[in-house]
C-alpha cells in the first residue's frame, strides 16, 4: 500500500509544469552563485575579465562537462556509469597506440571513438542484460578497463601524436573560443533539446521516475538505458580525444578519480540521483561553476587536491540548502 | 528474517569452495605462496581490507553507500601519525584513541547528513571523499610523515606477533568476530537489517530508519579509522594519496560476498570470504608471476566476472536495485 502511494506521489512530482517550477528555482540558485563567483574571481584578479583568460579558464571544465551531459541523462534514467574515467584511459591508450603505428589522426580518433563506444555497450549488456545493478558492474569494469590500459602500457608513455592531432584539444575555432569550449556549447544544445523537446527525452524521465510503469506504457526501458549506456561511452572516448589532444601524450593513469568529478558536476546541477528529475541547463550551469572556482582558487595559487575541499563542500551545501527549502522531492 | 537471512548459505558456500580451488591452484603450481612471511604479509593486508569491508557493509545493509571510507583512513592514518611525530613517547594507546574518534566523528558527519537532511548518502559521501582527502593535504602540508618519524611503537604495534600471525590480522579477526555479535544478537544490529530490508515497515515497528543508517556511517567511520592507522603503521608511511581509490575494492569484496547493494541482505561470513578472495588474488598474482600492469586488468576481470555472477542471486534474493525504486516486471 505504501508503495503504490509512494508511486503516485512520484508520478504527482513527476508532472511537467510543478518540476518546471522547482527546476526554475534550482537552477536560479546555481545562476546566482556562478555569478557571485565570476564577480569574486574578478575582484580578485584584474587578468580575469580578460578574454583571452576566461578562454584559459573554460579548458579546465569543457572535457568534465561534455561527459557530464550523458552522464546527467543515465542518472536522470535512475542508472549510474562510475567507469568513464577508465574509458577514457583505455580509449587514450588504443589512440596513442594507433599513433604509435603511423596510422591518420582521422582513423586515430575513430579508434579513440570506437573503444570508447564499445565500453559503453559492455557496461550497458552488463547492466540491462545481465541485470546486474549499474553501481556494481562499473565498479567491476572501472578497474577492468583501467586495468587493460596499464597491461597494454605498463609504466610507458605513449606520445608519438601527429602535429595535427594537436587541433583537438589546443585548437581555436574563432578568436578566444577555442574548439573544446565550442564543441561543448554545440553538445549541451543538442542534449538540452533532445532531453527537453523530445518523446526519447521524455521517455528518460519516464524510465527515471518510475521504470515499472514505463514498461507498462511500451517504452522500452531497457534498450533505452542500454543506448544510454553506449553514448556515454562514445562521448568518454570523445573526451579521451579531446584530453590527449591537449597533453599530448597518454599515460594509462590519465583521468584518474574523474567519474567522481563527472557525478560531481551532475548532482550539483541538480540532477537527482534517484533519477527522474534534473535539467542539461543545471548541469552547463554548475559545469561553469566549478569550471569558476577551480580558475578562481588556482589565482589565489591554492593547491588542486584542496579544490576538492570546496567542491565537495560546494555539493553537499548547495544539495543541503535545496533540501532544507523544502525541495525534497529526493526519495528515499 | 532471521531464518531467510541464515538460510542463505549456499552462495557463501559456493564462494568458500571457490576460494579452496583458488588456494589449492595457486600453492599445487606455487608452493612460494605458502612461504610464511608470505602467508603474513598477505593475512596483513586482506585484514585492512577484511575491517573496512565490515564498515562498509553496515552502511550498506541499511540502504545506503559509503565512498568516504578511504578518504577517511587517509586523513585519520596522517592525524595519528603526525600526532605520533610530534609526541613520540605518548605510546600506542592515545594513537588509538585518535583513531577510532576522530574516524567516528567523521562517520557520524556522514550519518547526520544522510539523517537528518536527508541527502541521498551516494552523495554525501562522493562530497566528503573529496573534502576528507583535501583535508589530508590541509593537515600535512602536502608533506608526507615517513617512516623515520613515526616512534618505534607506532610501527611496531601492527607488527606484534601472537600464534603465528601479526597484531594486525588479528584486529582483522575480532572485527568480524565483534561485527558478527552485533548484528546477530544486539537489538540495534537486527534493527540495521530491518531498516535496510523494509525501510517503511521497520518505520511502522519503531524503528528509526535514519538513525540506523547514522549508526552504520558512525561504525564504518570508526572502522575506517582504525584502519587509517594501521595502514600508516603497516606502510610505514602516511601521505594525501594513501590508499586513493581503495572504497571501491571495498565495495566490491562486500558485493563479491553477496552483501546486497540494495539494503537488508548479507553478513560478516560473506564479507570475510569476499575480502579472502580479493584478498589472495592480490597476493597471489605476483607470486604466479604476472606482471604488476596486468595485475590490475586480471583483478578487475574477477571483480566483473564475480558481480556478473552474483546478480543472479540478487534476482532471487528481495532484489531492489539502487537508484531503482521497484524491480522493473520481467
Amino acid at each position: 500500500m505504501s508503495l503504490l502511494s509512494s508511486t503516485m506521489a512520484q508520478a504527482a512530482s513527476a508532472r511537467p509544469g510543478f518540476s518546471w517550477r522547482r527546476l526554475l528555482k534550482w537552477e536560479t540558485l546555481l545562476a546566482l552563485v556562478v555569478l557571485a563567483d565570476f564577480i569574486l574571481n574578478a575582484w580578485l584578479s584584474p587578468y580575469f575579465l580578460n578574454p583571452w583568460t576566461l578562454s584559459d579558464a573554460s579548458f579546465n571544465f569543457t572535457e568534465q562537462a561534455i561527459v557530464a551531459l550523458p552522464m546527467a541523462l543515465l542518472i536522470i534514467a535512475g542508472e549510474i556509469d562510475i567507469s568513464v574515467g577508465s574509458t577514457m584511459a583505455l580509449c587514450s591508450v588504443v589512440m596513442g597506440m594507433e599513433a604509435g603505428a603511423g596510422f591518420s589522426t582521422p582513423v586515430v580518433v575513430a579508434g579513440g571513438l570506437f573503444v570508447g563506444f564499445l565500453a559503453g555497450c559492455f557496461n550497458g549488456v552488463l547492466v540491462t542484460g545481465f541485470r546486474v545493478p549499474s553501481i556494481v558492474a562499473t565498479i567491476g569494469t572501472l578497474s577492468l578497463f583501467r586495468g587493460i590500459a596499464y597491461a597494454l602500457v605498463g609504466n610507458g608513455v605513449l606520445k608519438s601524436y601527429a602535429p595535427d592531432f594537436a587541433y583537438f584539444g589546443q585548437g581555436y575555432v574563432a578568436g578566444p573560443i577555442s574548439f573544446e569550449l565550442f564543441l561543448f556549447a554545440v553538445l549541451a544544445i543538442l542534449f538540452a533539446v533532445v532531453l527537453h523537446k523530445t518523446v526519447i527525452g521524455q521517455r528518460i524521465y519516464a524510465i527515471g521516475a518510475n521504470p515499472i510503469a514505463s514498461r507498462l506504457s511500451g517504452i522500452r526501458v531497457e534498450a533505452t538505458k542500454f543506448w544510454i549506456f553506449a553514448l556515454l561511452g562514445l562521448t568518454a572516448g570523445l573526451a579521451s580525444v579531446l584530453l590527449t589532444s591537449r597533453l599530448g601524450s597518454t599515460r594509462p593513469s590519465i583521468a584518474s578519480g574523474w567519474e567522481l568529478s563527472i557525478i560531481t558536476i551532475v548532482i550539483l546541477g541538480g540532477v537527482s540521483i534517484d533519477g527522474g528529475q534534473g535539467s542539461v541547463l543545471g548541469v552547463v550551469l554548475s559545469a561553469l561553476l566549478i569550471g569558476l572556482v577551480t580558475f578562481g582558487l588556482n589565482l589565489l595559487n591554492v593547491p588542486g587536491i584542496v579544490l576538492g575541499i570546496v567542491t565537495g563542500g560546494l555539493l553537499i551545501g548547495v544539495v543541503a540548502i535545496s533540501s532544507a527549502l523544502g525541495r525534497s522531492g529526493r526519495r528515499r | 528474517v532471521l531464518k531467510k537471512l541464515f538460510l542463505q548459505s549456499p552462495a557463501e558456500v559456493g564462494l568458500s569452495l571457490l576460494i579452496i580451488l583458488l588456494l589449492a591452484i595457486v600453492t599445487i603450481a606455487f608452493p612460494a605462496f605458502l612461504n610464511p612471511d608470505n602467508l603474513r604479509s598477505a593475512f596483513d593486508d586482506t585484514a585492512l581490507l577484511l575491517m573496512m569491508a565490515i564498515g562498509e557493509m553496515f552502511v550498506l545493509l541499511t540502504r545506503s553507500v559509503d565512498l568516504s571510507v578511504a578518504a577517511n583512513a587517509a586523513l585519520t592514518g596522517m592525524v595519528v601519525a603526525l600526532f605520533n611525530a610530534a609526541h613520540p613517547g605518548a605510546g600506542v594507546l592515545p594513537v588509538l584513541v585518535i583513531a577510532l574518534a576522530l574516524g567516528g566523528l567523521l562517520g557520524t558527519l556522514n550519518g547526520l547528513l544522510v539523517w537528518q537532511l536527508r541527502i541521498p548518502s551516494i552523495v554525501v559521501t562522493l562530497g566528503t571523499l573529496s573534502v576528507f582527502r583535501g583535508l589530508v593535504y590541509i593537515v600535512s602540508g602536502g608533506a608526507w610523515v615517513n617512516s623515520d618519524q613515526m616512534s618505534a611503537s607506532f610501527l611496531g604495534f601492527v607488527r606484534l606477533p601472537f600464534l603465528g600471525i601479526n597484531l594486525l590480522s588479528w584486529a582483522g579477526i575480532g572485527v568480524a568476530i565483534l561485527a558478527f555479535l552485533f548484528l546477530r544478537y544486539t537489538l540495534t544490529g537486527r534493527n540495521i537489517y530491518a531498516a535496510g530490508n523494509n525501510p517503511n515497515a521497520a518505520t511502522y515497528a519503531g524503528i528509526n530508519v535514519g538513525r540506523m543508517q547514522c549508526i552504520a556511517f558512525m561504525l564504518s567511520g570508526a572502522i575506517s579509522g582504525l584502519a587509517g592507522y594501521f595502514w600508516a603503521a603497516r606502510f610505514g608511511v602516511a601521505y594525501t594519496d594513501v590508499a586513493s581509490g581503495f572504497e571501491l575494492q571495498v565495495i566490491a569484496a562486500c558485493v563479491i560476498g553477496g552483501v546486497s547493494i540494495s539494503g537488508g541482505v548479507g553478513g560478516v561470513a560473506g564479507v570475510v570470504l569476499g575480502a579472502l578472495f580479493l584478498g589472495i588474488i592480490k597476493n597471489a598474482l605476483p607470486v604466479v608471476g604476472i606482471s604488476p600492469f596486468f595485475q590490475m586488468a586480471f583483478s578487475g576481470l574477477v571483480i566483473t566476472v564475480a558481480v556478473v555472477l552474483n546478480a543472479g542471486t540478487y534476482r532471487n534474493r528481495h532484489g531492489r536495485r539502487i537508484l531503482e525504486h521497484q524491480e522493473a516486471a520481467p
